[in-house]
């Protein structure tokens, strides 16, 4: 598929770093339309910036970076208000989104019934599934998935593969950093490691 | 979609904003700290009238200043440790207009509650006519210039472990412009130098937007 379509989501020559270590150097990858690539790396190892740098919301040490079109992005926090309840937090960015199908995306990762519960009641899973619910809402084709499988149940994580493979099967791309396996079809596989910068050896 | 971040932080700080807002209590501390030190003032100095009505104004004044450091903590961190902003960035916005609309929500949600609780803290301090009127045209020009320095310090002290504590150091020498102006219109008993704090705090309206986004950029 590669050449065929200009890609959605591009790293050339990355370098990315951390405080002042740079955690990895002269990675480059090529996602198209339908296709998705799962990062894996051990904890520390750069997946989280890698994510965030292709986001745009980190600077490259070196190199470049981008995503043609919008990005939903699915880290650990979540960006909804803990005080409000979970139907009123997701209301808020559905109506930035312009969702319309809010009430077949609450259904479809079982949150129907949490809906009047407050946000910081809900547990890791739940929460994650509410994460999972804003970027269902969103409907960007760029999707960048940090850890989207931690804390879910085994149902949950079957969902969290369904939806991937039905977001490219329409066509989208994705970027999934995650420690577990993913069943997913067509999933191509990047070891961050095998861009890793070793720390200096002291003088 | 600004309208909807304004309804959104409005949520958040004002106060009594209602069932479901971030608001409550926690809004409402700088509206009842203000009026707290007018009630405590004449007990401090004494009941007389006159010394009252002379340095009333000045401890309004000084109560404002210190009531603004009040929201500080919350108004920025919070929103950077849930990801919000960074959600906001993924849409479009930039750190500028989402600095904008949280300055104005910051002031609507401290400005105009202190003006209107002027009015008790003026009976209290059993300040005159032609003075309160001063105040009040005073706290009207100064509090968009308090809530513009709030919203740099907050951005820039946000990811400071002890940035809370810092902010109200920080506030206080950024504020003198403002409380020498504002209180020194009370002394001479002239509107003119009002004139000078709403230009101060109109200059400070329209950096603190670029200021506090390129901060909280610098911390992502």
């Amino acid at each position: 598929m590669q050449g065929s379509a200009a890609p959605q989501i591009c790293a050339n020559d990355l370098a990315c770093r951390r405080g002042d270590r740079v955690l990895f150097r002269k990675l480059s990858l090529s996602i198209g339309p339908g296709e998705a690539c799962h990062i894996t790396g051990a904890n520390g190892s750069g997946k989280t910036t890698l994510i965030r740098t292709l986001a745009g919301l980190s600077t490259p040490y070196a190199g470049e970076a981008a995503c043609t079109g919008p990005v939903g992005l699915l880290e650990e926090r979540t960006g909804l208000d803990p005080e409000l309840s979970l139907g009123a937090a997701l209301d808020f960015w559905f109506a930035l989104d312009e969702t319309r199908d809010r009430a077949s995306v609450l259904e479809r990762l079982r949150l129907s019934a949490l809906i009047d519960v407050p946000v910081r009641y809900l547990s890791t899973g739940q929460k994650k599934r509410a994460g999972l619910a804003r970027l269902l809402g969103q409907g960007a084709p760029v999707w960048l998935l940090d850890e989207p499988l931690s804390g879910l149940d085994t149902a949950s994580q079957d969902l969290v593969c369904t939806l991937i493979t039905e977001h490219l099967a329409s066509g989208h791309s994705a970027l999934i950093a995650s420690h577990q396996a993913l069943d997913v079809p067509g999933l191509k596989t990047l070891a961050i490691e095998d861009y890793a910068v070793p720390l200096e050896p002291l003088a | 979609m600004i309208s909807q971040m304004l309804r959104r932080d409005l949520a958040q700080f004002f106060p009594f904003a209602g069932a479901g807002g971030g608001g409550g209590a926690g809004a409402a501390l700088p509206v009842i700290f203000f009026v707290a030190v007018a009630m405590l003032y004449p007990f401090a100095v004494g009941p007389d009238a006159n010394t009252l009505a002379r340095t009333g104004g000045g401890v309004i004044w000084i109560a404002a200043l210190l009531a603004a450091i009040l929201p500080l903590d919350r108004l920025v961190a919070r929103d950077i440790e849930l990801g919000h902003f960074d959600q906001l960035a993924l849409r479009g916005v930039s750190e500028e207009v989402m600095m904008a609309v949280r300055m104005l929500a910051h002031w609507i949600s401290f400005g105009p509650p202190l003006i209107l609780a002027a009015f008790p803290a003026a009976a209290l301090l059993q300040i005159d006519g032609p003075t309160l009127h001063l105040v009040l045209l005073g706290l009207l020009a100064g509090t968009p210039g308090l809530a513009a320095i709030g919203l740099i310090i907050a951005a820039l002290t946000a990811s400071l472990r002890a940035g809370a504590a810092l902010s109200g150091l920080l506030l206080i020498p950024l504020a003198l412009p403002i409380l020498i102006f504002g209180a020194g219109a009370l002394a001479r008993a002239d509107a003119a130098s009002i004139g000078f704090v709403a230009a101060i705090s109109l200059l400070l309206a329209a950096l603190a937007p670029f200021a506090a986004g390129a901060a909280i950029r610098a911390v992502r």
